[in-house]
């Protein structure tokens, strides 16, 4: 069967374990996890998950209801590529040289990439772009030996004004335990 | 006035309306316990193993539509329940599990007694809790009872640290609860219930798969009614078993690797299915590539994970049983379907189910169909895994509903006498039968000691063949008759029976089913009945592994049985 990559965004209430409860989730059934990335959302107490999977419809499908299951997730969307904008950083000590300084640092302005450190035999390179860029440049840069490459995963929005879940963050009602709450009874 | 955590659980509890637990006490729950006497409307029962608790929990639970409970305490005695909840959380039973955590400052240090059961039971239960706070204890209890008994069933686990037992905290206790990740849908969508009846309607040869979610949403009229409406025939899966009368015309009995040969038939000519509250289990449908390879499916579930997870459905209905047939019901327009129905026939006297083969060996089909005989098909029958469960679920004919308590999906040995406790202490005035395995049963067997202590009328009849007997039939069919780690030289049941304070009888022939059934029935406690079986019998019709439902392997004939197994001496 044919397999697509999609991206998963999910609004999750922010309480102990809830990434444990998802990833824990993804593994007992079988579903592979390409990226996956974990913030906080525009909403206090709300943290956004964008997770990559490569899997059949099917498979989505089951993917987007499982976590519909889990009750600290309040809101799952599944987008294709074409309706997003979707974005990773990465980080790229390469090796450096005399030699070969000046031709690091062109490849990088090319890929519009900041040098963020210089030492005497290395650079420390940060790129941001969608995840093809990302690989070309590493791609480029193995020539002259790359020590570490750090990656972030995707952040991903849906294009245009709604939002990328389809509901006004206002209206989301907002709650928890774990988080400080007023009164407190 | 504050008061402290241990009395806010015991308050939840009663806001719950519950009146049972089930438990065992131990070092984190101490202060909880010691509490409870100032409760006397929570009656504590105290098993002798915590998997007992969680099996009677879930025994009570089902046979009472309430919500079961059960304590332990942390480490092992939290462990212990582990078993006893994925069992709920695979057949959808509502339960809440509180366990004692260790004291908070000793979280996390690999403390005496201290295991990690919120990760522990993450995977086998809806939704578990750590409660650090005193203050959150009744909006986390609200919110258990809530979550367990709403949309689809399942058991949820509220872990309480030993000191947050002893914290103080106002009580407040929520009487709504307001969770944005948690909103099952309870109608069905009416344009997808238009489309169902539609396809109801131009079925040619339609069929019902009725699940126990017509149980749990107790909807016996409403599928009854469509049944009838419609006349299409039902068949059960085996949690589904007593949610449609047996003694029905259109009633076809169960499905799947030990179903009814006209009932794997019927699902395989089929040509619209009505799927009701049920998941498409790997048991019931044989190869799923297989599998009613001419129907178009209508899959009725509440929970929206469950559709076209195994089997892709034509026209998916999320929503409670009960409200979607009262939906759908009424756009059903109704047929007589009688070529379909003469067809089943042909089949049904083509393949019977023979209850009662004769002879002079001590069959337990036979045992079973006189259990039914004798109680007349009203008591709830309570089994465990194995052959004495498939032989209970063909052979005994459930007509009153909800009168099945079985270990389905995660078939769990040794469930049917922790959990026909539950059942028993549920429903006081019900009859209750444990069928048990002689396997199974030695899993559980302490827990014979609750029905002494608590003066509980459960009755238990074993099928004693000396075996793991699923195992064996399965080494005899497909394994070379190699009877690998499957006899068992098991005890002497009765004599335990006796050690427990409870009568009991051994029967190894077949004139002395009746009169020890009957004895069982008469005495006013607790009895045990050890039939000593026909050891090699196998449990047919069988859908082999790997093959779909109308490759069975039929009934043999009686002749070949006589001559192929020899009796095993009993001892």
């Amino acid at each position: 069967m044919a397999t697509t990559k999609h991206t998963i965004v999910a609004l999750v209430e922010d309480k102990p374990g809830v990434l444990n409860r998802v990833a824990s989730m993804f593994r007992r059934r079988g579903f592979n996890i390409e990226s996956l990335a974990v913030g906080h959302s525009e909403q206090a107490g709300v943290s956004r998950m964008t997770i990559v999977v490569d899997g059949a419809t099917a498979v989505l499908d089951q993917v987007t209801k499982q976590l519909y299951k889990i009750v600290d997730v309040v809101k799952v969307s599944d987008f294709a590529e074409s309706e997003l904008v979707a974005r990773e950083l990465a980080l790229i000590k390469v090796k450096a040289t005399p030699s070969t300084r000046g031709e690091i640092i062109q490849i990088a302005d090319i890929f519009r990439a900041n040098i963020i450190d210089v030492a005497p035999d290395s650079l420390i390179i940060e790129v941001t772009g969608d995840t093809d860029k990302v690989d070309s440049l590493f791609r480029l840069l193995k020539g002259f030996g790359v020590r570490e490459l750090s990656r972030t995963g995707r952040l991903a929005m849906a294009r245009g004004p709604a939002g990328t879940l389809g509901v006004e963050a206002e209206s989301r009602p907002s709650r928890g335990k774990g988080r400080k709450q007023e009164g407190g009874s | 006035m504050k008061i402290r955590g241990a009395q806010i659980v015991c308050e939840s509890l009663l806001k719950e309306g519950v009146d049972t637990i089930f438990g065992f006490p131990g070092g984190a729950v101490i202060r909880l316990y010691d509490t409870l006497p100032s409760y006397p409307q929570l009656r504590h029962i105290l098993v002798r193993h915590e998997q007992g608790a969680a099996h009677a929990a879930d025994g009570y639970a089902r046979a009472t539509g309430k919500v079961g409970v059960c304590f332990a305490t942390s480490g092992p005695g939290a462990t212990n329940l582990v078993t006893g909840i994925a069992n709920a959380y695979m057949d959808s039973v509502p339960m809440v599990a509180i366990t004692g955590q260790v004291a908070r400052p000793f979280i996390g240090k690999d403390a005496f007694q201290e295991a990690d059961i919120t990760g522990i039971t993450l995977p086998i239960t809806k939704h578990n809790y750590l409660v650090m706070r005193a203050e959150d204890l009744a909006e986390v209890m609200a919110e258990a009872f809530y979550i367990a008994q709403t949309g689809h069933p399942g058991p949820v686990l509220v872990d309480i640290p030993r000191d947050v037992f002893d914290e103080e905290a106002n009580f407040h206790y929520p009487d709504k609860i307001e969770l944005p990740g948690f909103k099952p849908t309870l109608q069905g969508h009416p344009a997808q219930i238009k489309k169902a009846a539609q396809l109801i309607n131009e079925a040619q040869r339609p069929l019902i798969i009725a699940g126990r979610g017509v149980i749990v949403s107790q909807a016996y009229a409403e599928l009854r009614e469509l049944a009838e409406k419609a006349q299409m025939p039902v068949v059960n899966t085996l949690l589904g078993l007593s949610s449609f009368p047996h003694n029905h015309i259109l009633h076809l009995g169960m499905l799947g690797m030990h179903g009814t040969a006209y009932a794997n038939l019927a699902v395989s000519h089929a040509d619209v299915i009505v799927a009701i509250g049920m998941r498409f289990d790997d048991r019931a449908t044989g190869r799923v590539s297989g599998f009613a390879p001419q129907a178009r499916i209508v899959h009725i579930d509440i929970d929206p994970a469950e559709i076209s997870k195994n089997v892709p459905a034509t026209v998916p209905i999320v929503g409670d049983v009960k409200n979607v047939l009262q939906s759908l019901n009424p756009l059903v327009e109704a047929k007589a379907h009688s070529e379909w129905l003469r067809q089943i026939e042909e089949w049904r006297r083509q393949y019977p189910l023979d209850s009662d083969p004769g002879g002079e060996h001590l069959l337990p089909q036979y045992v079973i169909s006189q259990i039914w005989e004798a109680t007349k098909g009203e008591a709830i029958i309570v089994t465990g895994v194995g052959q004495h469960q498939m032989w209970t679920a063909l052979h005994y004919r459930f007509h009153k509903p909800n009168s099945l308590i079985s270990s389905g999906g995660l078939g769990t040995m040794g469930f049917e006498l922790p959990a026909a406790i539950g059942a028993k202490v549920g429903c006081p005035q019900e009859a209750v039968w444990a069928i048990c395995g002689d396997g199974g049963f030695q899993m559980t067997i302490q827990e014979l000691a609750i029905l002494t202590q608590e003066k509980l009328d459960v009755k238990m009849a074993i099928m004693n063949n000396s075996f793991l007997g699923m195992v064996r039939q399965w080494q005899e069919l497909f394994y070379g008759k190699r009877y690998v780690a499957t006899p068992l030289s098991g005890p002497d049941f009765v004599a335990i029976a006796h050690a427990y304070g409870i009568e009991g009888c051994k029967v190894t022939r077949r004139e002395e089913v009746v009169p020890a059934i009957q004895q069982a029935k008469d005495c006013p406690g607790p009895f045990l009945i050890d039939f000593h079986v026909e050891p090699e019998e196998c449990v047919f019709p069988m859908v082999p592994p790997g093959a779909t439902l109308a490759e069975f392997i039929k009934e043999p004939k009686r002749e070949a049985v006589a001559r192929g197994w020899p009796r095993r001496s009993t001892p």
